[in-house]
């Protein structure tokens, strides 16, 4: 196929840009960490209240400013809610869905992730910034959607 | 005596341009499709009032109902039947007309349709289907819903294997000989259509016993990726209908000669072998899935970018030679000498632009980190509507401006298309406010298929308003573009004066390169296809059904 030198340099760049996607996302996840919230443990979705962790859920201590969250959400609430927690704390969310699917999202922080049901959903987050952090649902799960919500206070 | 016939039937084709038996369908098509956009477009618009805390929905029709059917009227009804209309044209006349099984064929797909579209919209009416159009389990709609879903798939199979019977039927008169570009585009969209909506239809099948009752439990996850396998793929789809027009339609109207036929051929096979696996990048942040399979799918939805980053080239390349041709200089002065003022260069050309930022948005959303950052926002709602609203449909509309004068054996006037460019500036001014106000408001954390909340009044969202009230205003311009447009389109097929309009198909440049035989070769690519679906899908489709959860029993929460 007969080819210009623009379109070869095009194409080369082209490709380079989507391998360089890929190096960096690899990278980020493999080698910093930071791969997405991909938790593979299962659970009756059920029998959630009568399951550990999440029959006794809240917040724990678990090491110097460092807490485990464990949350069930359901329509149209987070439990626990209201979450206050010490600036610089580290806190690992351990999450499951009572009935439909469910989104966790934090408002001014990287903690996205989906809440399936039978799924257990882990997510950690350093908070620095002392304030008022709004945690809602992102996945439509009925009409008290826009209800779904709770804060994290960060002193 | 057959091959008489055919050059008799071509010849009688050419005086008199399309047959009146295959108009009809097209004219029928086009119907459905823009009196879907009518009343998807005022649902869109009373969606973006509610959002912006300026209008409070009754109770008998709420938010989640009017965003449930906004996104089955535009995302379903009014694409699919837009496209099928203009494919079939495209088939009659590239062809030589539609033969007259085919044409059975597609009224009996017509008729499935419509009926499933019945089915589906009486339990969204009704709110007993208030489920979203991704309807996920274990939300539960009433099985009318999905009856309704399964007739609609039923009557895309009719009119795939209508269009693949057209196709043979060509080749087999024509052996040896490359099917015209066109009717190669809609070769690989109505591949895509059939093979995109298996996975859906499996899934639809698992739910209707579960939603009866007959079943008690239901995989989630699974459902959840058989759902996924068929919705990018209709992304895809929209994609390669608007790109048709692109490659072979735009370079006539500006009196220019297409790009590599090779290249065409390459990117249409690229799009629709690559596209099923794309699909799983809308799970990023889904649990039970490895990190190693996401970053697989990481990949394979990020090479879906290389065919639209070569599109970008060409499309470039035949603005330029063209416009060089008719005297243009400079580095970016040529710019001026394309037809700006013709409604349809304008639209399809916007909708290339908005394909940049589109496509670049598409980039962020694949990667897992960026995903993160944006997953279920109003970002995503933004993206969807500047590729899907913007790039896909502005280049529907500027289509609309010679495929209906031509299907009804009228022209289109000056003040026509004066109109349509007036369309196409509401039209991109209103996306310019509502999708980047959604972008910026998906950065900022406000999600996406929410109704109106301030979340008691909590100060992070009450710093989303601002934002939201530009996206009502982008929304109502947007409804003023749907009103003209819809005019436009019934004035052209109805009232505009008679006369004989031209399909536009640029000719291939006269020193081009024969295009390479094995671009005809579905059968290698099907089967190119499927290898690559089996790549992206046996690992977690079998971690899914191996290690399932107990399943979930219906919920209605609405």
């Amino acid at each position: 196929m007969k080819m210009h030198l623009d379109e070869k340099i095009w194409l080369i760049l082209s490709f380079g840009l989507i391998m360089g996607f890929m190096l960096i996302t690899g990278y980020q996840t493999f080698v910093l960490g930071m791969g997405p919230p991909s938790h593979m443990e299962t659970i009756d979705p059920q029998k959630v209240d009568e399951t550990a962790p999440f029959d006794n859920p809240g917040i724990t201590q678990i090491g110097e400013n460092e807490y485990e969250v464990v949350m069930t959400l359901a329509v149209f609430s987070f439990n626990p809610s209201n979450i206050e927690i010490p600036a610089g704390a580290t806190v690992h969310f351990t999450l499951t869905s009572k009935d439909v699917i469910h989104g966790i999202q934090v408002a001014g922080t990287n903690i996205n992730a989906m809440v399936t049901p039978g799924h257990i959903q882990k997510i950690t987050q350093k908070f620095d910034k002392p304030g008022e952090y709004l945690v809602l649902c992102n996945e439509y799960c009925g009409t008290g959607h826009q209800f779904m919500a709770t804060t994290i206070t960060v002193k | 005596m057959e091959t008489a016939k055919t050059t008799f039937k071509e010849k009688a084709n050419k005086a008199l341009g399309i047959s009146p038996e295959d108009a009809l369908i097209s004219k029928s098509y086009l119907i459905v499709s823009f009196t879907a956009l009518l009343l998807g477009g005022l649902l869109g618009l009373l969606q973006g009032l509610n959002r912006a805390g300026l209008l409070e929905l009754p109770s008998w029709f709420n938010y989640y109902q009017v965003l449930t059917a906004h996104g089955i009227l535009l995302i379903l009804v009014f694409t699919a039947f837009f496209t099928i209309g203009y494919f079939y044209a495209v088939l009659s006349h590239c062809l030589g007309g539609l033969l007259p099984k085919v044409r059975k064929m597609a009224w009996i797909g017509f008729g499935m349709k419509i009926f499933g579209f019945v089915l589906a919209v009486i339990p969204i009416i009704m709110n007993e289907a208030t489920v979203m159009f991704t309807f996920y389990p274990p939300m539960a709609a009433s099985p009318i819903f999905y009856f309704g879903l399964v007739f609609i798939v039923l009557g895309v199979w009719m009119l795939a294997f209508g269009a693949f019977l057209q196709v043979a039927n060509w080749r087999k008169n024509n052996k040896g000989q490359h099917v015209p570009i066109l009717a190669y585009f809609a070769t690989g969209v109505f591949v895509l259509l059939f093979f995109g909506s298996i996975p859906v239809t499996i899934e639809v099948l698992m739910i209707i016993p579960w939603a009866l009752g007959w079943v008690e439990t239901i995989n989630v996850m699974l459902a959840r990726t058989l759902f996924w396998a068929f919705g990018h793929t209709l992304v895809n789809i929209w994609y390669l209908v608007a790109v048709s027009a692109w490659y072979v339609v735009v370079p006539k109207i500006i009196g220019g000669r297409r790009f590599s036929d090779t290249l065409t051929r390459v990117v249409i096979m690229l799009l629709v072998v690559m596209n099923i696996p794309g699909g799983f990048h809308h799970q990023i942040v889904d649990p039970g899935i490895a990190e190693s399979v996401k970053y697989l799918h990481v990949f394979m939805s990020l090479a879906i970018g290389f065919p639209s980053l070569m599109t970008a080239y060409a499309m470039f390349s035949v603005f330029e030679k063209t416009a060089r041709k008719k005297g243009g200089t400079g580095i970016f002065s040529w710019f001026k000498k394309l037809p700006w003022g013709d409604v349809r260069f304008l639209a399809p050309m916007i909708a290339m632009i908005a394909f940049i930022p589109g496509g670049a948005g598409g980039i962020v959303q694949s990667m897992n980190q960026l995903n993160q950052v944006v997953h279920n926002t109003m970002w995503v709602v933004g993206h969807f509507h500047i590729t899907l609203g913007t790039s896909a449909v502005l280049t529907f509309f500027g289509i609309c401006y010679w495929l209906v004068p031509y299907i009804s054996g009228r022209v289109l006037t000056p003040k026509m298309n004066k109109l349509g460019v007036i369309q196409t500036i509401f039209w991109t001014v209103g996306m310019i406010f509502m999708s980047g106000s959604m972008h910026w408001v998906g950065l900022l954390g406000s999600p996406r298929r929410t109704s109106y909340t301030t979340y008691s009044d909590n100060a992070t969202a009450l710093s989303w308003d601002p934002y939201l009230m530009f996206l009502a205003i982008g929304g109502t311009l947007l409804m003023i573009g749907v009103i003209i447009q819809v005019y436009a389109v019934f004035n052209m097929m109805f009232f505009a004066p008679k006369g004989e309009t031209e399909f536009p198909i640029a000719k291939a440049e006269d020193d081009a390169v024969k295009t390479p035989y094995w671009t005809e070769r579905w059968g290698m690519i099907i089967v190119v296809m499927l290898l690559l679906v089996a790549m992206g899908y046996v690992i977690p489709i079998v971690e899914f059904i191996v290690n399932a959860p107990p399943g979930s029993p219906p919920f209605k929460t609405w």
